[in-house]
């Protein structure tokens, strides 16, 4: 049935990766209580392109935080791949994190002394793959996102482009559930965003699920479905008209 | 377990690379424990040489000879209880062997007087101060560790016959005859010629305090005959099993009382001294000479890992966010602390290892320049640094990688 599913692109049907309800999340600056969410409920399938937009203060960065299993909600239920995150401890959110989601990061965050191909293996090392496999599967991964040539360059020999394609490798190498990419191009120029939002596309062509964190409508338009923060809460929630058209196209 | 170990590897790496390429401070903070190290390695040859020479020291009372003297070998209170006992005569020795040989499995073999005083020794116009010159029997050997250079010991005859001969140890015979044998020479002690047949092979000096190796041993009579005055007498009783330490000396306290008729309610006149005893007098005294070293020493290591400490604490705030990066990428609390721990160990060892090297080098040095000064470097001292090094590293690593090891990731991801 699933396979089915996939083969038609009805994602909005398909199995549910996160299921989030009614999450909210209160923090203690100083004398103030934040509430940065105020009770969130959302639900992603498999091989869905989801943007998360809103402005500074929406409660964007906090929702991506549970999303990515940095952090756990204060109320509310958080079930990943059927699991409740919302109430694990420290080393199963780490172990989640590690096999589950793949993160991309603005400021890119590779290692700065390592070669791509090391910077890639982190991952499976700390999933505990022996170094043959770990090689491979890091080599197979930057091949993937077209840096087959640049596997033994250190950070500072490549490009922003470069780099954050790196980054992409070292979030899909463990072949994660989700790949969370946090303004995966505020870093870099718009002719070079462009080339890794079409990196991000082909992912998502290959079937993975990706979540986009970004403030910027013309990459939010990438996604098929998009979901407006505003004040801690979800404003809007909708599936773009690109996706109807993709889904009359494979249909048909 | 698969993961622990990769874990540790890339630990590993991670700290060789940093180390790398933070050169300049890594070579500094280490230079903090490599003064460390030098110091307590140094400090712990000092030790073990003082020890060995301590040994080799007490070694000369040989561990199977009891000591009867008016003295006991400890610091006493009461000094004048002791002051006012009867000299001990060389004379007792026959009474002594009499019993010994009367007593069936008796613990103890032989007894041999003793009995010394200072004296200038001479041989044309070289002159020797200060030689203790000893009165014995030709037994003596027996109940003595040293070894001949040359020649030999009296015979039973000159003993008994009072001989001029006499054995002279190797400072003397060094001092009066720089080039040639002092076999069959005759040296002047007294103004009375005594001829030289053996020559005592180098003993060293009883804890650095003086040479045991400015000596002249002649037989009893004869010395009798020339140094009464002021001479002091032993008698030296040997072990037949050194085993059997307390049963002997019982006996020989038992053989003293009937020689020195001393009624059964009456206390000692006399101590019965051994090497075990003076020993465990000195122990203590050499021990906290060994305590209070390291523990200066020890200080100085204290500040090195002190700089080790306060280095992986930069280390954690500089790379706040590769912790944070780590944490989203799968790392576990624990991967992080042993992160930073493997990093200060690493340090810590490097600085181990130079310090060790260094120390080594010096223990050569001033092994080939002061060759009296007593340094030992052994291979367990190598162990024991390297332990220490790596317990610096860890003990000094702990609370910044545990620091780091709890640091939020959503914290660690957004610090800059």
């Amino acid at each position: 049935m699933e396979t089915l599913d996939e083969s038609l692109n009805i994602r909005p049907h398909g199995r549910s990766v996160i299921e989030i309800q009614d999450i909210t999340k209160r923090y203690v600056m100083g004398e103030e209580i934040v509430h940065a969410l105020r009770g969130v409920s959302l639900r992603i399938h498999r091989n869905e392109y989801i943007a998360i937009m809103g402005p500074s203060g929406s409660g964007k960065s906090t929702l991506m935080n549970m999303l990515g299993c940095l952090d756990t909600p204060t109320s509310g239920r958080y079930e990943f791949n059927g699991k409740n995150v919302a109430e694990m401890d420290d080393n199963e959110l780490a172990e989640i994190r590690n096999r589950e989601i793949g993160f991309v990061f603005q400021t890119f965050n590779l290692l700065p002394r390592s070669t791509s191909l090391r910077n890639v293996e982190l991952p499976l090392i700390y999933a505990g793959i022996n170094p043959e496999k770990r090689e491979e599967m890091a080599a197979h991964a930057l091949q993937e996102v077209g840096l087959a040539d640049r596997m033994n360059h250190k950070p500072n020999e490549l490009s922003g482009g470069q780099r954050q394609r790196v980054a992409i490798a070292r979030a899909l190498v463990n072949n994660p559930s989700i790949i969370l990419a946090d303004e995966p191009t505020g870093n870099l120029d718009s002719k070079t965003g462009g080339e890794i939002m079409a990196v991000m596309e082909t992912l998502y062509q290959r079937g993975h699920t990706i979540i986009l964190v970004t403030h910027e409508a013309d990459i939010a338009r990438h996604a098929r479905r998009t979901v407006h923060l505003r004040d801690g809460l979800i404003e809007s929630d909708d599936y773009l008209p690109l996706m109807e058209s993709e889904f009359a196209i494979s249909s048909s | 377990m698969r993961r622990f170990v990769y874990e540790i590897s890339e630990s590993w790496k991670i700290a060789a690379a940093q180390m790398r390429s933070n050169m300049m401070r890594s070579t500094l903070t280490a230079l903090g424990v490599i003064i460390g190290i030098v110091a307590v390695t140094l400090m712990g040859t000092a030790i073990s040489g003082i020890s060995i020479g301590f040994d080799k020291s007490m070694a000369i009372f040989g561990d199977d000879v009891l000591y009867v003297g008016q003295w006991p070998w400890k610091q006493v209170d009461d000094w004048w209880n002791y002051r006012d006992r009867k000299k001990i005569k060389t004379e007792y020795a026959e009474p002594i062997n009499r019993m010994i040989v009367a007593t069936p499995k008796s613990n103890l073999t032989v007894a041999v007087p003793t009995s010394s005083v200072y004296r200038s020794v001479k041989y044309g116009n070289g002159e020797v101060n200060n030689v203790l010159v000893r009165g014995t029997v030709s037994d003596y050997v027996i109940t003595s560790t040293f070894d001949f250079k040359e020649g030999r010991f009296f015979n039973e005859l000159e003993s008994r016959g009072g001989a001029n001969v006499c054995v002279v140890g190797y400072d003397v015979a060094n001092a009066l005859f720089p080039s040639a044998s002092p076999l069959d020479k005759s040296v002047l002690i007294n103004g009375q010629p005594f001829k030289v047949i053996g020559v005592i092979s180098r003993q060293g000096t009883f804890l650095g305090l003086f040479s045991l190796d400015s000596i002249v041993v002649m037989p009893l009579p004869a010395f009798q005959k020339y140094f009464t005055a002021k001479s002091e007498a032993d008698i030296l009783v040997k072990v037949k099993d050194k085993t059997k330490l307390a049963e002997a000396k019982d006996e020989l306290v038992g053989i003293m009382r009937r020689v020195r008729g001393l009624s059964p309610e009456k206390k000692e006149d006399f101590s019965i001294n051994e090497q075990q005893a003076l020993k465990s007098t000195l122990d203590p005294i050499k021990n906290s000479i060994a305590i209070a070293g390291l523990f200066i020493t020890g200080l100085s290591l204290f500040v090195g890992a002190i700089g080790i400490m306060n280095i992986t604490f930069v280390s954690v705030k500089e790379r706040t966010k590769e912790i944070g990066t780590r944490k989203a990428l799968g790392a576990r609390r624990r991967t992080i602390l042993l992160q930073f721990l493997i990093e200060s160990t690493a340090l810590c060892l490097l600085g181990g290892f130079i310090g060790l090297t260094l120390a080594f080098l010096m223990c050569f040095l001033i092994g080939v320049g002061f060759p009296s000064f007593p340094v030992h470097f052994s291979t367990d001292l190598v162990l024991v640094s390297m332990i220490v090094s790596v317990l610096t590293g860890l003990i000094a690593g702990f609370a910044p990688a545990w620091t780091a090891s709890r640091l939020d990731p959503v914290a660690a991801l957004r610090y800059e």
